[in-house]
């Protein structure tokens, strides 16, 4: 369903990317894993369109995506979640997903109830304002609200950051949930044992270069990853 | 030792939160019982120059409401409104022609129309101004400093067409004298006043209602809160931007006809406001409106009643020093509390 072809990208200056490639296919929870600097989250933010890709070539559900910019993305149905500051603090949780539904110009309110459905924390307190929320909650409601548009890919950069070992459980457990109601997902984590336990397919990536794919299982047992990135 | 070291390093960074959190809120607590200090000897010892603080803040509340929404989603202080409230006051001249009286107001309906025309030709040219100057920059990823540069530029071109159109020369919507009528508790105002407060009043729930109730109001505060996210998130932000434009340009024509109303016209005067506007846009937060709101209020109160109070020394009795209160409060709040009344940390 998307296909990143030998993608070059970096940040002024700084090339980062030279050459990634990965595919995410129907359905599939495909995790990038790799050490700090090896350009996981500039991956994904050019895919996205958040940075100019310099060479390569992007495809998404058979069409070239190359160098959209991200609100033509969202609206081919990617949405994308950052890793922090990824809700709008002084607006209340329903204003938040709202806001998620801004380009719809049908009627959302189903899709706002089965949101509320799937979130029940964040149905009983809708009218709150979102900063008052705690860190897990926060991801919660910066899931939901991407899920507004009902997308068919969602990008998620780290969203176990920073969280209390519980809440990656849960957190973990919901984007799960969301995938099997059919909607990929393309993940970046530093958690790698645990994002991999539950991933079809994952990709390491080292120094802005592809170092190895597998299944995740297959990552998991693999000595080098092992040793490598999963501390041993 | 090491691990001491780090034990007492925790410890003074932790006194330090704890100090900063405390002097935070000594600063706030202050600030409010400054104003109600500044309320309550106003309603004391002179309820006529309170009475005129409120028409005054309420005007310049218009002109901090924009000031504050385009700080807030441009993240750049936009030194041309003052300029622009003038622009729109003479704008309203252009179009007033006249028109009767309408019950005990010194204008008649001509004058509603001229507000309209006003509001309009500053909203248009708000967004035109945007995509001539302010977007390219926005474009190139120029900072905060030369979006503010830049407007400090449109402010000086607006004020050359005045002075070349409209001459240097004081101008009055209505001449003639209009007689100010006793109120109770010892206030006179003249019928034109009230409309002035009335019409600040009104403008104020309508941005409330756009800002809390529609769906662009709602994505404006989005932005205000997080530009960055909001572009990834789908909302169209050009299209906030312009609405903030024609928000913005349009409360400044009504503040700046206001102010003819309650006053004159006069090319300059656009730029000694500036003060007064921002130092209620700080006050109150800036990005907050309703910090604008009451930052802007205050600011008006308190530049009328200290001038009002007779004692011997600045900046008590002598009108000239209305400038150096708001001075003063801007220089107050930027000591005691950067972020203001209302706004975030």
């Amino acid at each position: 369903m998307l296909e990143a072809r030998d993608v070059v990208s970096g940040y002024g200056e700084v090339e980062i990317l030279h050459g990634v490639s990965i595919a995410v296919e129907e359905a599939e929870i495909v995790t990038i894993i790799g050490p700090n600097g090896a350009g996981k989250s500039t991956l994904m933010k050019t895919i996205f369109g958040l940075l100019p890709l310099r060479k390569g070539k992007v495809f998404f559900a058979g069409e070239d995506v190359t160098g959209l910019a991200p609100q033509a993305m969202v609206s081919r149905g990617v949405c994308y979640v950052p890793q922090s500051d990824n809700i709008f603090p002084t607006l209340t949780i329903h204003e938040n997903l709202e806001m998620g539904a801004f380009i719809r110009r049908d009627d959302y309110r189903g899709r706002m109830k089965e949101i509320y459905e799937l979130f029940p924390d964040l149905a009983e307190r809708r009218g709150v304002r979102a900063g008052k929320l705690s860190g897990g909650q926060r991801q919660m409601l910066a899931l939901a609200r991407a899920l507004m548009l009902e997308p068919r890919l969602l990008l998620l950069d780290e969203p176990s950051a920073s969280l209390a070992p519980n809440m990656v459980e849960l957190v973990f457990a919901k984007i799960q949930e969301i995938n099997r109601s059919g909607v990929a997902m393309m993940m970046v984590e530093q958690n790698a044992r645990h994002a991999l336990a539950l991933s079809h397919r994952g990709y390491v990536l080292a120094m802005g270069q592809n170092r190895l794919e597998g299944t995740g299982e297959g990552l998991l047992n693999n000595e080098e990853v092992g040793k490598l990135y999963l501390g041993g | 030792m090491v691990r001491s070291l780090t034990q007492t390093a925790a410890l003074i960074g932790r006194a330090r939160r704890e100090y900063a959190g405390l002097a935070d809120k000594v600063g706030t607590v202050g600030l409010w019982l400054l104003i109600g200090l500044l309320l309550l000897v106003g309603v004391i010892a002179t309820r006529q120059n309170l009475a005129t603080g409120i028409i005054v803040g309420s005007v310049y509340a218009l002109g901090a409401l924009g000031i504050t929404l385009i700080f807030g989603i441009l993240k750049f202080a936009h030194f041309a409104h003052g300029d622009m409230m003038m622009f729109g006051a003479y704008v309203a001249l252009a179009a007033f022609v006249g028109g009767g009286k309408i019950g005990p107001l010194s204008f008649g309906w001509g004058m509603i129309f001229a507000i309209f025309v006003s509001m309009a030709a500053l909203g248009a040219g708000s967004i035109a101004i945007d995509r001539a100057v302010y977007r390219p920059l926005r474009r190139r990823r120029s900072g905060a400093v030369v979006l503010a540069i830049a407007s400090l530029g449109i402010a000086i071109i607006l004020r050359a067409i005045m002075l070349l159109w409209w001459g240097p020369d004081q101008k009055l919507y209505v001449a003639g004298i209009h007689p100010a009528r006793q109120l109770p508790f010892d206030i006179r105002l003249k019928p034109d006043q009230l409309f002035i407060v009335a019409t600040c009043l009104v403008l104020i729930a309508l941005v409330y209602l756009l800002l809390f109730r529609t769906k662009m109001g709602k994505a404006m505060r989005a932005m205000s809160d997080n530009a960055e996210l909001a572009r990834v998130t789908g909302i169209d932000t050009e299209q906030v931007v312009m609405w903030t434009w024609i928000i913005g340009g349009a409360l400044a024509a009504v503040a700046g006809v206001l102010l003819g109303i309650q006053s004159n016209l006069k090319p300059e005067l656009g730029f000694t406001l500036l003060l007064p506007l921002f130092a209620g846009a700080i006050l109150g937060g800036l990005g907050s409106p309703q910090g604008a709101l009451v930052g802007a209020m205050i600011v008006g109160i308190s530049q009328e009643v200290l001038v009002g109070i007779d004692l011997p020394f600045p900046p008590f009795g002598v009108p000239g020093y209305k400038p150096a209160v708001a001075f003063g409060i801007l220089i107050l709040i930027l000591l005691v509390r950067p972020r203001g009344l209302f706004g975030k940390t």
